[in-house]
């Protein structure tokens, strides 16, 4: 399968990054004794290394067309490749036991793992709240946000202030802030309802930086950079907690919360609203012309989305005991629509598992922290050239219906 | 505005309708009327604005001058002027577009329950807790769905993506998706376009069908084997002006047609 012009290409491509990785990897500079240090090995590293990933995706990428190709001639309809995915999905027989051991892990783990597991674990779980709150902007509407951690600052800051200046406890704000993120989230979706595309992101990517830019700015308010500390953790019913305890409760309050999540996103998106949201993402013309208010859609799409954001920015508040602006930077915003294109526009389960893959792995690959971005970023790349629907497409709906249906006369009874 | 319909009268009329674009006039004052029940085709050379005719009435674009008036059987005339796309297909004007504008990745069911929107009420909180009423609602949309596929004939593939079908399928999928809005007016925008004569007299046959229901049809179309054979009544248009109109046999004798379509004759000029 491979040709002597794929070889000429590898080698031309191995020299070509040996030229490119030269200052990087081979040289080094040593300020100390005026010398320089040639790694040739490296360079040797470096041309070998690229010569067999271009020939593993050059062959890779053959046998896949070649496989589309056998499909379209012996005239087998483009099937989702995902389809063993969508019959997992959609037997319970299947899914249930898996789904019961995860639980069951997941219940477990406090018991089991240090302090410092649970912490990570309940950013990842932060994380897969976020992303899914996020897929129903991006994933589901298709309205490409990049200030979505504007809704995330509301939600801390609304706990911090409002237990500042009000006393309010964890339980009264954790509404409180989701739905003032809601809030927030029509204030921004009003602005850009005519917009699309470029415009909404740049649109969106201001105002998640003049949030964050007020917060920094307004000293009276906010107490600017230097933020607010002294944030009570979560209470339960008023019981004394060690910190051992109150994270292991923060953490089965996470879990309960991203249950909660995913139950809700679920139901939404396979109802009229949810089905009005995908309409819009295909064809936001052809969506108005079936009957759809887009304003409503829109705003609702928005503010949905946010008030998912907000809930965690309540959390996030409470876990850390401190907010302070610096913690909603754009890179925040960046990373969960990493997490929702990565998992696949609109799909849950795998918006999940891609929250949990980038928050979860460069924790545990701490040893090869030097090479963290690189990996993230050459991931981010093979996942779009190679899979470029995401970990899990979106898997729609399916369904079956009685063929004696009597549907004849339900005209009438509708209007 | 009180005025109650009788059979006669015209259940869509367009009056005076114009709209320019910058400097360019792409309708200039254009009167149309379509009565109930019939198949009314808007014909005329390429550019002529055929399509602006059906953005127009659609809420798409907003017309410079002119009224769009509706009259439902037994009810109040209502402007359609300045209303939003959505709402006028509310109002019981559903369309379908040249180039077919189906929601690619849902499934043909799901094109169809779209339809559904705007006569369903279902609520997020409802949607949420998927109470009694939204349960029954959701039912209720599914067998309508699946009971216009079955008379349109696609309901052996209700689960298919929208952007697999064959051609003429998605051509058919978009008449159902606009039939789901339950329109007592529908406008078809080249219906048979890239059809090979087999699915046209299939179309025919379907259009005619929805006729037969109690539907008035607005149509635009180049096919004139269709054209003269499905409608009661044809407006000609050309730059933007009506030239022409009356029964099939008389715009097919009118000599401003034939200019139009075919230019002027050589020796009589």
């Amino acid at each position: 399968m491979i040709s002597l012009k794929d070889l000429k290409n590898a080698f031309l491509v191995s020299l070509w990054f040996v030229f490119l990785t030269f200052p990087l990897m081979v040289i080094k500079v040593n300020p100390f004794e005026r010398t320089i240090d040639w790694r040739w090995q490296n360079m040797g590293y470096v041309a070998a290394g690229s010569f067999i990933c271009y020939l593993a995706s050059r062959f890779f990428l053959a046998s896949k067309a070649a496989k589309q190709k056998k499909q379209k001639l012996l005239d087998i309809p483009d099937k989702p490749k995902s389809d063993w995915q969508q019959r997992l999905l959609s037997e319970p027989r299947l899914y249930l036991p898996v789904l019961g051991v995860i639980l069951a892990i997941l219940l477990i783990f406090p018991q089991i793992f240090s302090t410092y597991q649970i912490n990570i674990m309940i950013t990842a779980l932060m994380y897969v709240v976020l992303g899914l709150g996020l897929n129903i902007v991006v994933g589901v509407a298709g309205l490409l946000d990049l200030g979505y951690v504007a809704f995330y600052a509301v939600g801390a800051y609304s706990y911090a202030l409002l237990n500042l200046h009000f006393g309010l406890g964890f339980w009264a704000v954790l509404p409180i802030g989701g739905l003032l993120a809601a809030g927030f989230g029509i204030i921004l979706g009003f602005p850009v309802l005519r917009l699309r595309g470029d415009y909404l992101a740049i649109v969106t990517l201001g105002f998640g930086e003049i949030i964050r830019l007020i917060l920094e700015n307004w000293n009276d308010f906010s107490r600017g950079p230097s933020g607010i500390s002294n944030i009570p953790r979560p209470g339960f019913f008023g019981m004394e907690m060690t910190l051992n305890q109150s994270i292991s409760y923060l953490y089965y309050l996470m879990i309960a919360l991203v249950i909660f999540t995913i139950f809700v996103v679920n139901r939404l998106q396979n109802s009229r609203i949810g089905r009005a949201w995908f309409a819009l993402r295909e064809d936001e013309i052809a969506c108005q012309a079936m009957g759809i208010d887009k304003t409503r859609t829109k705003l609702s799409a928005f503010s949905l989305g946010a008030f998912w954001a907000g809930m965690v920015g309540v959390i996030f508040a409470a876990k850390t005991t401190f907010v302070n602006p610096a913690s909603f930077t754009f890179l925040e915003s960046a990373i969960i629509l990493c997490i929702v294109v990565l998992g696949g526009m609109g799909s849950i389960i795998g918006v999940i598992i891609a929250a949990l893959i980038l928050m979860l792995l460069p924790e545990y690959l701490r040893a090869f922290s030097d090479y963290r971005m690189l990996v993230f970023g050459a991931t981010l790349v093979l996942m779009m050239v190679f899979c470029p629907l995401g970990i899990i497409s979106t898997v729609r709906r399916t369904y079956t219906i009685d063929k004696n249906l009597k549907t004849s006369n339900d005209r009438e009874d509708y209007t | 505005m009180t005025e109650k319909t009788t059979p006669d009268t015209p259940i869509l009329e367009v009056s005076g309708l114009t709209m320019d674009f910058g400097g360019i006039r792409a309708l200039d004052h254009l009167d149309l009327r379509i009565r109930q029940g019939e198949i009314v085709a808007l014909i005329g050379p390429n550019g002529a604005g055929k399509t602006t005719v059906f953005n127009c009435l659609t809420g798409i674009y907003k017309p410079t001058s002119g009224e769009l008036l509706r009259t439902p059987t037994g009810l109040a005339t209502r402007r359609l002027n300045g209303l939003k796309p959505n709402k006028v297909t509310q109002q019981g004007l559903a369309r379908t577009f040249q180039n077919i504008r189906l929601f690619p990745n849902m499934t043909v069911l799901e094109n169809v329950m779209i339809g559904r929107h705007c006569r369903t009420r279902a609520t997020v909180l409802g949607a949420i807790f998927r109470d009694r009423k939204t349960v029954r609602e959701e039912k209720k949309i599914v067998a309508l769905a699946y009971s216009i596929l079955k008379k349109i004939g696609l309901a052996d593939m209700i689960n298919e993506f929208a952007k697999n079908l064959p051609y003429g399928a998605q051509r058919r999928l978009e008449i159902a998706r606009a039939l789901a809005t339950d329109p007592t007016i529908l406008l078809l925008d080249e219906p048979a376009a890239g059809m090979n004569p087999h699915e046209t007299a299939e179309l025919d046959e379907l259009i005619t069908g929805i006729r037969d229901d109690g539907l008035s049809i607005l149509l635009i179309e180049h096919d004139m084997k269709l054209v003269m054979s499905l409608s009661d009544h044809i407006f000609v248009m050309d730059y933007g002006k009506k030239i022409a109109e009356g029964s099939p046999n008389n715009v097919r004798n009118n000599p401003a047609v034939i200019k139009a379509y075919l230019g002027e004759d050589v020796e009589d000029a």
